[in-house]
This record gives C-alpha cells, sequence and structure tokens, in this order.
C-alpha cells in the first residue's frame, strides 16, 4: 500500500461525487473522473495482474493504451466485457473489476510458482516441447494458463455501433500542442478542420505538463483554437482513438460516447496532419517488472489529473531533461524523491529532490512489490521506481500509411521519413520534443503562416539508454508476453535474428499493447547482441489497429442476419403462413419443409406427395436475365455451350456456360419469346456471376449496341407446379386453356398470357422429371397468383413443397446442382453432354480448352449414378475407392438421398472414367469404413421419360 | 478501402468493383488453330507486375467493364477509362 491520493491536486476528478467499485471482489471507492487505474493507484493497490506466462505480479506502468498489464475483465450489469484496459476507460459506479489470468486473484495467484521454473521456460520452449503427437494432450492446460481475460458467451453485446463515413478538408491525429497549434492555424485560414484525440479531452500532454502558449495559460489557447475550428465548419472528436490508416487515404476511428452507443468513423480527408505525440520507453535492470516500477510521465499524468501519487519514497531514473520537472511535481506534492540521473552531467535537482549522477539503476528487489533500488552499486530505499528511457514517436499511422522511418541520433529514435508516406507529421511524433517545437511544426503543418505561436522551451536534452544483455538479473523486454533480454538472446542464438523472426520466435511485441514500450527495447538488444546499428537492424512492420478495438465497433450492425443477408422472397409472409421453415439456399432464404416434426420425414412426405399428385414451390430466385436486341441470338451462341440461335421463338433449351477453361460454370434453361428476346433462366446462386460474363462478352467481344441485358430476377415471383395432377391444379386455378393444352404449350416451350388481366408468362421445363408449369407473375401479383394456386391445391390433394423435397425430386432425375454435382474440373462432356463438342464448328466460350489434352484424358471424373442395396443413403462426400486394393480416392459421392418413390437411396458421383464402370461395384470409403456400390446410370427414376407428359 | 473511380458513375468504394483482366491480353484467334502451350499460356499466365499496372475492371452496380493503370505498390490510381469505342 504506497500509492496515495493528494488533498488538493487533480484537475479532472470532482472529489464531491465518490464513485464505488470493487476489484478482485474488494471493495474500493474512486471519484468521478477517475479511471480505474488512477483511483487503483490513489488506494495503493499494487499488484492488479499476473503476467503472461511465468505468473508474476505486475502493477501498473502507463497511462494510455501502451499500457502492458492493468488489463481487467470488468463486469457491469451483470455483461462481462474481457480485457479493458485500466488506463483508458472511465470508471463507472459499481464497476466489478477482475484482473485477468489469476487464480484466485491477483495477490494470491496459485500459479505464481511457475516463476521459480523461469530457466526451463525459455523463449522456443513452447515450440519444442509440445509437439505432435502430445500437443492435443498439452494444449486445454496450456490455453487456461495463459492468455488473459475469459470470454463469455452469453454476453452478446448489441449490434448497435453506428457506422459513419466522414469527410473532411484536414484531418488532426491528436490534439497535444502541435495538433492544437495546426488545428488553429488551419481553421483560422477557413479550412474543415477534424480534431482527433484518444483522451476525453484536448491538451494533450499539455494536461499534466502544464505551459504558457503566446504568454498566456495553455488554456485559454486551447480555447481559443477550439472555436476557431467550430466557427470554420470544423468538428473535435475527444474520446476517439484512430487507430488504422488505410489504402486511399481511409482513416477508421472509434468514438467511445458515455451516454449513447459507440461509434466507429471510417474519415477520409483531403490532407492529413499525424501529431500522435510520443510514449515514454522503459528501463532495462534485473527485475524491471516488480509492482511499483511506473514510467514517470505516467506518475506526473496521475498526480495532475487526478491528485493519484505513485508513492512516497520514490527513485527517478532517467538519463534525460524531460524527467525534472516530474520531480520537482512529486517533491512539491510531498514525497521524497531521488533523481538517479545515468549521465554524468546533468542538470540541478529541483527544490526538494536529490540527484544522483552518472548513477545508472542496475537491479531492483522487492516482493511483491519493489522495496529498494541498485544505484551505482549501492542500493537505496525505494517504495516507488520511476523511470524514463527516452521517448519513442509514435509513428504508427505514418508506418501504416507506406511510410519509411529514419535513426535520428538526437533524439535517439527513428522518426518519419518525409515524403514517404500522406500523412504530415508534426511535434513529439517527429522527434521533435519540446513545446516550442510541436507548437512551430504543429503551425507549419496546419499551413499556418507568420508567427507560430510562442513557448519557452528548450529542445530535449538526453543520453541514450539501451538495455544491456551482459547485465545480471531477469531484465524484461515485453512485459505483457514475458519477454526477457535472455530470450531475445536465445532468438539470436539460434538464428532468428530478423526483427520479424525475433518476435514470431519469442512473441516480443505481440501483445495487445501492440508492443508499444517493448519494440525498441527488443531491436535495440539485437541490434547489440548482432553488432549492428538499430536502423540496420530496422523495425517490423506496422499494423492496424493502433490500439485494441473491440471487433463489434468494426463490425456495427453487421452481424447475426445483417452479416452476409440472404436474399428475401417476396412471398416469404406467405409461405410461412404455409408453416414453411426458412433455410438458405444459394444466398437465398427459401422454405425447407413445412409443418412440424422430423425434417427428414417432411422432405419424403413433400416428396411423395409431388410424385402421386402435384407439388408447388417458390422458383422465384431462378435467373431471369433478359438479353434483348438483334445481336442477342449471336452474344448466346458465344456465351453458351448449346447454340440458341437455332430456338425457335416460345421454345427453352437446356444448356450450360462455360467459363473460358471449359470448366462448367452454370447451367440452366433458356426460353426464345421472339427473335429478339431471350430470358436465361441462370441458376439461383449463378445468376450475378452469369450476368456479368454475358456483359463481358457484350461489351469485349461484340458491338456493344446490338444487344442489351437486364436482370430482372428481383421483379418477379415464379410458382412452380410439377406432378402428375399440374394440369388439374392449373385448371382449377383459372389458368387459360392454352397454357393446359399440350399441343399449345408443349414440353421445353413458353407463354406469354394474361390471367385475371395480370401479365403471365407460364414455361414448361421441369426439374422434377415430372410435367411441371413454371408461373411468373409480377413481383406485386404475386400474392394473387399464390392464393389461386393454394385454394386449388386442395382440390388436388397438393403440398407447398421446400428445397428439401425438391432435392429429393431433381436427384431421382440425375439433375444436377452445378457446383455440388460438378466440381472446378468438370467439363460438359463429364457430365454426359457431348453434342455440342463434337459437331459445333463455331466459335463459343471455352471451346479451345474441351479439346486440350487434360480435356481428352480416359480417367477424367464423369458423373455418374451409385446405387445401394443398403437402406440408409451414402454419406454425401465420401470417397469412391477401387473395391479392391490399395485405397486411393477415384472421386466421390456428390448427392445422395433416400427416394420415397423408388423405395431405396440415390446418389450422384464423379468417379474417374466412371461411364465406363457402369454395373460394376465400386467401393465407397467413409470415416474409416468402405462399404460397396454399384455404378449405375444418373437418371434412377422413368427412364423413358413418361411422366413429362403424364 | 480503395476509392475507385468508374468512367461512368464516378469515385466508387473497391466493393463495387471486380477485377476482370490484364488489359492488353488478346484472345489467341483463332482459337482452335491456337497450339496446346499457347492457349494455356493465354489462360493461366499473367505478368501481375510490381508497379503500374493496366487491367480491365468492372463496376458491378452498372455492369461496365473499363480500363484502370494502377500501381500495385502504392495503389495509387493513376488513370480510368472506358474499354476503346465505349463511352462516346
Amino acid at each position: 500500500m504506497t500509492g496515495w491520493r493528494h488533498d488538493t491536486a487533480g484537475s479532472r476528478i470532482d472529489r464531491a461525487r465518490t464513485v464505488s467499485f470493487t476489484f478482485d471482489g474488494a471493495e474500493m471507492t474512486g471519484f468521478a473522473g477517475d479511471t480505474p487505474a488512477s483511483a487503483l493507484l490513489a488506494s495503493g493497490t499494487r499488484v492488479l495482474g499476473r503476467s503472461f506466462k511465468y505468473h508474476r505480479p505486475r502493477g501498473l506502468w502507463g497511462m494510455g493504451g501502451e499500457e502492458p498489464n492493468a488489463i481487467f475483465d470488468v463486469t457491469e450489469d451483470s455483461v462481462t466485457t474481457p480485457n479493458i484496459r485500466a488506463t483508458t476507460e472511465p470508471l463507472r459506479e459499481g464497476m466489478a473489476l477482475h484482473s485477468v489470468n489469476t487464480a484466485p486473484d491477483a495477490a494470491r495467484d496459485r500459479a505464481g510458482v511457475l516463476d521459480v521454473f523461469d530457466r526451463f521456460l525459455p523463449a522456443g520452449f513452447y515450440y519444442k516441447t509440445f509437439m505432435a503427437p502430445n500437443w492435443m494432450r498439452w494444449e486445454p492446460m496450456i490455453r487456461r494458463m495463459a492468455g488473459l481475460g475469459r470470454l463469455d458467451p452469453a454476453q452478446q453485446p448489441p449490434a448497435d455501433t453506428p457506422q459513419v463515413n466522414g469527410h473532411c478538408d484536414l484531418l488532426i491525429i491528436g490534439a497535444g500542442p502541435a495538433g492544437l497549434a495546426a488545428a488553429r492555424a488551419a481553421a483560422r485560414a477557413g479550412r474543415e478542420v477534424w480534431l482527433i484525440d484518444e483522451a476525453d479531452e484536448i491538451g494533450g500532454s499539455l494536461r499534466w505538463r502544464g505551459g504558457e502558449i503566446d504568454g498566456g495559460d495553455w488554456r485559454d489557447f486551447a480555447h481559443d483554437t477550439k472555436q476557431a475550428v467550430t466557427e470554420a465548419g470544423g468538428r473535435i472528436l475527444t474520446g476517439t482513438t484512430l487507430w488504422g490508416a488505410f489504402d486511399h487515404g481511409l482513416f477508421a476511428a472509434w468514438e467511445r460516447r458515455a451516454d449513447a452507443p459507440d461509434r466507429h468513423w471510417r474519415i477520409r480527408a483531403r490532407d492529413t496532419v499525424l501529431a500522435a505525440g510520443a510514449i515514454e520507453r522503459p528501463m532495462w535492470f534485473g527485475n524491471n517488472d516488480l509492482p511499483g516500477i511506473m514510467s514517470a510521465e505516467a506518475a506526473l499524468h496521475y498526480l495532475e489529473l487526478y491528485g493519484a501519487v505513485a508513492g512516497r519514497r520514490i527513485l527517478l531514473a532517467t538519463a534525460n531533461d524531460a524527467s525534472y520537472p516530474v520531480a520537482a511535481a512529486l517533491a512539491g506534492a510531498g514525497c521524497t524523491v531521488t533523481i538517479a540521473d545515468a549521465r554524468a552531467t546533468a542538470p540541478d535537482p529541483p527544490e526538494g529532490a536529490t540527484v544522483l549522477k552518472d548513477a545508472p539503476i542496475t537491479r531492483a528487489r522487492g516482493r511483491p512489490s519493489v522495496a529498494a533500488a541498485e544505484v551505482a552499486g549501492r542500493w537505496i530505499d525505494a517504495d516507488t521506481i520511476l523511470v524514463s528511457g527516452g521517448y519513442t514517436p509514435s509513428v504508427h499511422l505514418h508506418c501504416q500509411a507506406g511510410g519509411k522511418l529514419d535513426w535520428n541520433a538526437a533524439v535517439d529514435a527513428l522518426v518519419p521519413r518525409p515524403g514517404t508516406s500522406a500523412l504530415n507529421v508534426a511535434g513529439a511524433a517527429n522527434g521533435s520534443f519540446g513545446l516550442a517545437r510541436a507548437l512551430e511544426e504543429g503551425h507549419a503543418a496546419g499551413g499556418g503562416t507568420g508567427t507560430p505561436p510562442q513557448a519557452a522551451s528548450g529542445d530535449l536534452q538526453l543520453a541514450a539508454i539501451r538495455p544491456d544483455p551482459a547485465q545480471p538479473g531477469r531484465q524484461w523486454v515485453d512485459p505483457q508476453n514475458d519477454v526477457t533480454l535472455k530470450d531475445v538472446r536465445i532468438a539470436e542464438q539460434e538464428g532468428y535474428r530478423s526483427v520479424e523472426h525475433l518476435k514470431r520466435y519469442t512473441t516480443l511485441g505481440m501483445a495487445t499493447d501492440q508492443g508499444r514500450s517493448a519494440n525498441f527495447a527488443g531491436l535495440a538488444a539485437m541490434a547489440a547482441l548482432t553488432g549492428r546499428s538499430i536502423p540496420e537492424t530496422g523495425t517490423t512492420t506496422y499494423r492496424p489497429p493502433f490500439s485494441p478495438v473491440p471487433l463489434g465497433v468494426i463490425a456495427g450492425p453487421r452481424r447475426g442476419e445483417l452479416f452476409n443477408a440472404p436474399r428475401r422472397l417476396a412471398l416469404e409472409a406467405l409461405h410461412k403462413a404455409q408453416t414453411a421453415s426458412f433455410r438458405e439456399y444459394g444466398g437465398w432464404l427459401r422454405p425447407a419443409v413445412h409443418g412440424g416434426g422430423d425434417e427428414t420425414d417432411l422432405a419424403q412426405l413433400e416428396a411423395r406427395t409431388a410424385r402421386e399428385t402435384v407439388g408447388l414451390y417458390d422458383a422465384s430466385p431462378l435467373g431471369k436475365i433478359e438479353v434483348i436486341g438483334p445481336g442477342a441470338a449471336e452474344l448466346l451462341d458465344y456465351c453458351g455451350y448449346v447454340r440458341l440461335s437455332t430456338l425457335k421463338p416460345g421454345r427453352a433449351r437446356y444448356g450450360f456456360m462455360l467459363n473460358e477453361t471449359g470448366i462448367v460454370h452454370d447451367d440452366g434453361v433458356v426460353f426464345r419469346l421472339s427473335a429478339d428476346r431471350f430470358i436465361v433462366s441462370a441458376s439461383s446462386s449463378h445468376a450475378a456471376s452469369v450476368r456479368m460474363m454475358l456483359e463481358e462478352a457484350r461489351q469485349d467481344v461484340f458491338a456493344p449496341d446490338r444487344s442489351f441485358i437486364h436482370d430482372v430476377t428481383a421483379g418477379f415471383v415464379t410458382l412452380t407446379v410439377t406432378g402428375p395432377r399440374a394440369r388439374d391444379l392449373l385448371r382449377a386455378a383459372g389458368i387459360p386453356d392454352t397454357v393446359c393444352d399440350d399441343t399449345t404449350l408443349p414440353h421445353m416451350s413458353v407463354t406469354e398470357t394474361t390471367w385475371n388481366n395480370r401479365a403471365l408468362r407460364v414455361a414448361r421445363v421441369s426439374f422434377t422429371g415430372d410435367r411441371s408449369y413454371e408461373l411468373t407473375v409480377a413481383a406485386r401479383d404475386g400474392p394473387a397468383l399464390h392464393a389461386a394456386l393454394d385454394t386449388a391445391r386442395a382440390e388436388v390433394d397438393g403440398r407447398w413443397i421446400g428445397m428439401e423435397a425438391v432435392m429429393i425430386l431433381r436427384a431421382e432425375k440425375g439433375f444436377i446442382l452445378v457446383g455440388k454435382d460438378t466440381d472446378g474440373l468438370t467439363m460438359p462432356h463429364d457430365l454426359g453432354w457431348t453434342g455440342p463438342r463434337d459437331k459445333r464448328t463455331d466459335e463459343y466460350l471455352g471451346r479451345r480448352s474441351l479439346f486440350t489434352p487434360e480435356a481428352n484424358r480416359e480417367d477424367r471424373r464423369q458423373l455418374v449414378g451409385l446405387a445401394t442395396t443398403n437402406d440408409t443413403p451414402l454419406p454425401t462426400g465420401a470417397h469412391l475407392v477401387p473395391p479392391e486394393g490399395t485405397r486411393r480416392s477415384l472421386g466421390f459421392v456428390t448427392s445422395s438421398y433416400f427416394s420415397p418413390t423408388l423405395n431405396r437411396p440415390v446418389a450422384l458421383a464423379l468417379l474417374e472414367g466412371g461411364r465406363a464402370l457402369a454395373g460394376r461395384d465400386i467401393g465407397v470409403f467413409h470415416m474409416g469404413e468402405t462399404t460397396r456400390a454399384r455404378v449405375c446410370t444418373t437418371c434412377a427414376l422413368d427412364p423413358e421419360w413418361e411422366r413429362l407428359h403424364a | 478501402m480503395q476509392v475507385f473511380t468508374c468512367p461512368f458513375c464516378g469515385p466508387r468504394d473497391e466493393t463495387e468493383f471486380h477485377f476482370a483482366a490484364e488489359a492488353g491480353k488478346e484472345r489467341p484467334q483463332p482459337a482452335e488453330e491456337t497450339s496446346d502451350a499457347d492457349w494455356a499460356d493465354y489462360l493461366y499466365f499473367n505478368d501481375a507486375p510490381r508497379g503500374p499496372a493496366r487491367e480491365v475492371w468492372v463496376h458491378v452496380t452498372c455492369g461496365e467493364f473499363f480500363l484502370m493503370t494502377r500501381d500495385t505498390v502504392t495503389r495509387a490510381v493513376s488513370e480510368v477509362a472506358p474499354l476503346p469505342g465505349r463511352g462516346e
């Protein structure tokens, strides 16, 4: 218990309003305005979690998204959200915080004993130890012990994040001094500026470091800027994380809102200024991961914003001048402060603090939290160690946008190389430290002319601090993923010297802090071990997100039903009234079966009824692509396997569309309504791609103005009536006699007529092998047609049937579904359609590919039927194997159903050289067992095709 | 998310577009007199250049195919144009 709350400090908190919360079950209080991190710091709680691998106690390190340790599962209103960063979330009444990766809690974690075995758990241990075949046994245990928060499967956060597209003239990322100066300059020039900051107020580091700008308090400057931005039509988004830079200048931002759902922004800007600041580096010494060791900048942040003081006896280890104001503030707050400056020449200590020069820190000790530090060979008692190993510019978004980095030795950091990304980088993100430099660069980046805002500050004086792999003790490089300097050494010894290999072998920088405090040390250590410079060693690739973003924010409402939403039938409600249950078929939500009970039984009943009397189903998803114009016939000849220019008006023809490699892309019926008007009835799931293939040929092969292609699928309702009593049903429904007369409308023909003064198109094509009529009306007339057919249905004992029954009916006849009964190698002659290949002499899409050596092979997989003496259908997907001898796959079962009409299973399959094997037995291998089936023709029912005319 | 400019509809999100073909790649004619090797070359071998690439894309929403010159490294689009003879 060392942290405490100062009596007066803290610009963010409202001491009049206390907030109650719990941490690992203990009751605690904070103030309105606190974060969980500041409230816990002020409460004196030190151990906030356990490390990923060794289960070492860990405490608060930082103040923002770089925080590697203070990560909690948060329960509010009985909903648990995992892995919330204590530093970036506002504290709310009733919050229950649970440390992650601990059992039972952070203070008493049982697995802490693991730390004793650390030398047996070096980098690569996992890869070398937990390998097949035993890996499966270890995995559940490892998964339980490692990792962070627990997902609660019952928690389904609402899909209520609005997705907003935003456009602005100038996007400024970061509202610190550089961002403010840029915003003010641009807004005063009349530009529409969007100023975005992760914190819930503007000011950046000014909020805790303070400062005078143009002779006044920085708050006046910030206020003026805000006013200028608003007056120029701009916008200020606080509490908003700009988490990713994407192609063509797209930026994604997550806006957190207290009283409304969070918002997800997709922003495009004419220009962008990156003023994201810099993040303080840790230092590397023995036990540098102990609770109570904290970033110096963060300690100042907590003191000034929340009045939360890190400790009482403070050792501040540094090698730069920026730490001295921190020491001054803490000494002013009543702490005993000793500065251990690694430099030989250091500034004079501020009042109330002492300074040790040439005093690098080498070790810390204490259990569970820090008690003393070894500085220049002597132990100094301290309840808190603050460290500042320099600053790393936040260049992530510059690099995500394709930018490169240069080494700047003066500031000991990698800084953006000008002109390598579309972002204009200013201030600390550019390696330009100090208030005056930030204001100057920001002013210029905002297009400001004249004198930039003035502040009295010099350049940052610093000495480089480097991890020393030769030092004794365990030095943490990545506290969240438990990577130590020793692990970097092992990686180097084993040849993983590239930073990308180092990252993957040791998991360095792969944690949720995205390596913000770890990556620099990792690459500096690797540089030291390999005798290369830091720029020679390079950096890993920066990828979005900059900070962890909930997936729900990115997904927004695109979840559940709205994720890849299926298309819906115009008559869905009417089918529901007929007790249909729905499922997705080829991107459409369609009735599967009707009524309650076992689905297999219902499908059998529906299929049998369709064979005995009549079945009705909604075939609206069938593609209806109109091809119109004097060039229509030649276009379709070229795009189809079967010639269509010879088709007579009023007639229909079945055919295939191939792609240029000769593979069957789709099958379907084409109707010719008149000399220059066709309808391509593409299969439901291929209508969109068929339209595109037709368009490509129309625009790129033919005179484009001689034909026109129009996909009208969604504008019509098609109801199919199939079965021996189909004609009786149509008559009962008042469909014109010409439709029911086989001389005026024979099989494979189409007619346009009227019914009750409504346009009606009737096609006689059959996907079941029975007499069938496809009745098509405009979508608005669908309900009337549905009602008329449904009334007539009762007179003939018919049924509405779902797609499950349709699948049985078509498989009984050997009718294929392209993509189910064919694969990416199937050519039309593999399906038995050899006519056009043998006879057509004109050119068509894919023709040349049907005559390659590959296409001529004898052992191509061909479509066959399979018969079995078993009562159970063959498993779909089962491999066909030689009945004797060595097992190898000769093909597979593509469709398999029990036929209620034949009272036996029927199946279709693709089989090597299959047609020559008719009448022979073949092995069917599935889940380790081989059964037998007999190869037969694809058409199992009514091979004489008598039912079509019955 | 890239923004492509359809010569007919203007700038739109990349999700509205599909790649169609490498521009200038001619279908061997007459195809039946083309050797197996040349045909396979036409079907399966693309330049996939690193840097500027000239490609045919389709704006699925309006159905128009068009030419686009873009840089496969920087993703910058330098030119869009209707197919020859189109768009007057």
